[in-house]
């Protein structure tokens, strides 16, 4: 299903993916509590994070009856992936901070 | 652990329609009013996100019950060119407070024009974030850590 090059950024590509991703980089959750922050079903968050397991983003753990998810600590491309994320995001939202900001007229006579 | 980078480093560029110095001041001074909300790694929401302008300042947040969390220092201020930060949050998103694990951030401002700035940004040395946590953690057999960094090599590859 997923090709190698596929695996890390590539498999933040879906947006559930990626939304699965980022409420797991907040806080380590079971299925249940992730369905019920998202609009999908249980089976279809289960889904979702097989492949971002398969691919080295997601491990998982027993605890108790429950099994939780968390990114994985030691997995560069999930550290890379998020990382790459967070400055796509933050340069955008800089630029758009950056060109509302009210004109400094001082500049104008340089 | 004092290998050259294996990681390949995080490059972003925008170009935004003001003067040089209006973008090097949005980017340090007004920091907390473009930074994402919620990329923060307090425990209460996000407040404020305050870089301190100058060499040896702080980087950090501040948390709505008063709370603060450090993201890094500032390592190199110099108005309206380059500002370079270390980011010190880990694969675990809490603060590492180990110089030796400090990633860092390096921005260039360069003017394209009177009323048009170039910035580009360079999240580099991530290997210091990750090798911290595996020499922690020991390195559990497998392979499992060149397999990953081998998949990222050829990901990173194929994106040039």
């Amino acid at each position: 299903m997923d090709t190698y090059e596929d695996a890390g950024l590539g498999l933040l590509g879906d947006p559930t993916r990626r939304a699965i991703f980022e409420l797991l980089a907040r806080r380590p959750s079971s299925v249940g509590e992730l369905a019920q922050q998202l609009p999908i079903s249980r089976p279809a968050v289960s889904q979702h994070l097989r492949v971002l397991k398969d691919g080295g983003l997601v491990v998982s753990r027993p605890e108790g009856t429950r099994r939780v998810y968390r990114l994985n600590p030691d997995g560069v491309t999930a550290l890379r992936a998020y990382l790459d994320r967070i400055w796509d995001q933050a340069l955008t939202a800089f630029q758009k901070a950056a060109e509302a900001a009210p004109f400094d007229p001082q500049q104008e006579d340089r | 652990m004092s290998s050259a980078s294996t990681i390949p480093a995080i490059r972003g560029t925008i170009t935004v329609g003001v003067p040089v110095d209006q973008a090097f001041r949005v980017f340090t001074d007004a920091f907390g009013s473009w930074w994402p909300p919620e990329y923060h790694i307090g425990q209460a929401d996000m407040a404020a996100a305050i870089l301190e302008p100058r060499a040896g300042g702080r980087w950090y947040e501040q948390g709505v019950d008063g709370s603060e969390c450090d993201w890094g220092r500032v390592l190199a201020f110099q108005p309206p060119h380059r500002l370079v930060v270390t980011w010190q949050i880990n694969g675990e998103w809490r603060y590492d407070p180990d110089p030796e694990h400090a990633s860092e951030i390096e921005v260039r401002f360069t003017a394209d024009g009177p009323r048009q700035t170039v910035v580009e940004l360079e999240h580099r040395l991530l290997d210091r974030l990750v090798g911290g946590q595996a020499l922690r953690d020991g390195i559990t057999g497998g392979g499992g850590w060149s397999a990953i960094l081998e998949l990222f090599a050829k990901a990173a590859a194929n994106q040039e």
